[in-house]
């Protein structure tokens, strides 16, 4: 039965302010939403949610899985068409560990020296969560 | 009478402007180009937000607890206008046009007794309000997406809005800029961005899919729920909203520049072939003027 599932595919699209990122066939897509890890098959009800920073994982109707990792955004689900609109994204494979926690150590410095604005703290913090949870992505892929 | 040395001096000087302008034109040309194609690509996604933020309203059911980007802070007495402008000059009456409209808006709204405050982007703008409205720019962005406009340069811009908007420094925000109608025809345009008016969100929801309105009402999931997506879909959409207006502002730059160069090299061409003429003529003269002196100086003989 689950077989028969994947057998049909839907749209994906990956679409950033500045182009689509992706736009291709897709048996099954997994989304970190808002409230938890959504799975999107072909025939979803129509749904709109809220994305967390976190990997969007795509796998082709060949099976091959293609983890992406976006800044948070949102994911819209219309009939067969599943768009993510994320302000970032970037696929797993090319982050580098190092550069992420080097700029982590940046953060947490920037964190620590505007502690009296919390207009600032609030930016920074956002940004602290997206670098942790690439680093959790990575650790996740390896 | 200019010296025949003064002439081949001016057409020099003329040829080489002709040469620099005629350059000009070109780069403006491929960087119109790109602009084009960058305002083309960030299409799906403004369509794809405007579609999401329609079916979101058409949802929700607006209270007192409307989120304060979509109801205002209910009062108009503080305007905040941005102005977007170009940082460099040489395109025309680009900038003039925008400046113009704005002074206009300055000027009703002062007359109308709100006070008005100016966020300017782009130097040029900022350079000639300055010039009678200094009291009233509140903050200017400058060098923005120099070599690559990007959404990080958008983001600057609507953070700012935000947090003002937060901090209650203003109750209702325009934005003025250049709409991109045609290479030959860029539109000063007047938008309102808070309170974001629902009607045109909701518009254009409908010309995405108007089959499809009616059904979308009943069956949407939300995750987590309407209220909480709308408010964090809100700020993106401003973010969006002032992308699209700083492409559009980029690529009518250079097509005001391309104009503007054009007319500059053909009017270059115009000029050169006066001053050769001029020349020309100035240099029979003369050699008519000393066939007469040597005849005459023979005949005395």
């Amino acid at each position: 039965m689950a077989e028969k599932l994947t057998d049909k595919t839907f749209q994906f699209e990956l679409v950033s302010p500045e182009r689509i990122l992706a736009s291709e066939e897709a048996s099954m897509v997994i989304v970190p939403g808002g409230e938890g890890e959504l799975g999107i098959l072909a025939d979803h009800a129509p749904l709109l949610s809220s994305l967390r920073p976190g990997v969007v994982s795509v796998t082709s109707p060949s099976g091959e899985v293609r983890r992406i990792f976006v800044s948070g955004g949102f994911v819209d689900v219309t009939g067969d068409l599943c768009a993510v609109l994320a302000e970032e994204a970037v696929n797993v494979s090319d982050l580098d560990r190092e550069a992420l926690n080097e700029k982590l150590k940046n953060f947490e410095d920037d964190l620590g020296f505007s502690k009296d604005d919390p207009s600032k703290t609030a930016h920074i913090q956002k940004n602290i969560d997206i670098v942790r949870a690439k680093l959790a992505a990575l650790a996740q892929a390896a | 009478m200019p010296s025949l040395k003064d002439f081949r001096n001016r057409i020099a000087s003329v040829k080489s402007t002709r040469k620099i302008t005629s350059a000009m034109k070109m780069v403006a040309a491929s960087k119109l180009r790109r602009a084009q194609q960058q305002a083309e690509a960030s299409q799906p996604y403004a369509a794809r937000m405007s579609g999401m933020l329609g079916r979101l309203v058409a949802n929700i059911d607006m209270g007192s607890s409307a989120p304060l980007l979509m109801a205002g802070t209910g009062k108009d007495d503080v305007q905040l206008l941005v102005v977007i402008t170009s940082d460099r000059g040489l395109c025309g009456g680009f900038n003039g046009s925008i400046v113009r409209l704005a002074r206009l808006k300055i000027r009703d709204l002062v007359t109308a007794g709100k006070t008005v405050k100016l966020v300017c982007v782009g130097r040029k703008g900022a350079a000639s309000l300055k010039r009678d409205h200094a009291d009233k720019i509140v903050q200017v962005f400058e060098n923005l997406g120099k070599k690559h406009l990007s959404f990080a340069d958008a983001a600057q811009v609507s953070d700012y809005i935000l947090d003002a908007l937060e901090r209650g420094e203003f109750d209702v925000c325009n934005l003025v800029y250049n709409q991109f109608k045609s290479v030959i025809r860029q539109v000063p345009t007047a938008s309102q961005l808070i309170p974001l008016s629902v009607e045109d969100a909701a518009e254009g929801a409908e010309e995405e899919k108007p089959a499809e309105a009616g059904v979308a009402k009943a069956l949407y999931e939300f995750e987590p729920n309407e209220e909480a997506i709308l408010a964090d879909l809100l700020p993106r959409n401003l973010a969006v909203q002032v992308f699209r207006s700083l492409l559009d502002s980029a690529a009518g730059e250079q097509a005001a520049r391309m104009t503007a160069m054009d007319n500059a090299t053909r009017n270059a061409g115009d000029m050169i072939s006066k001053l050769t003429l001029k020349y020309n003529r100035a240099r029979q003269a003369y050699i008519t003027k000393e066939l007469i002196e040597i005849i005459s100086g023979a005949e005395a003989v």
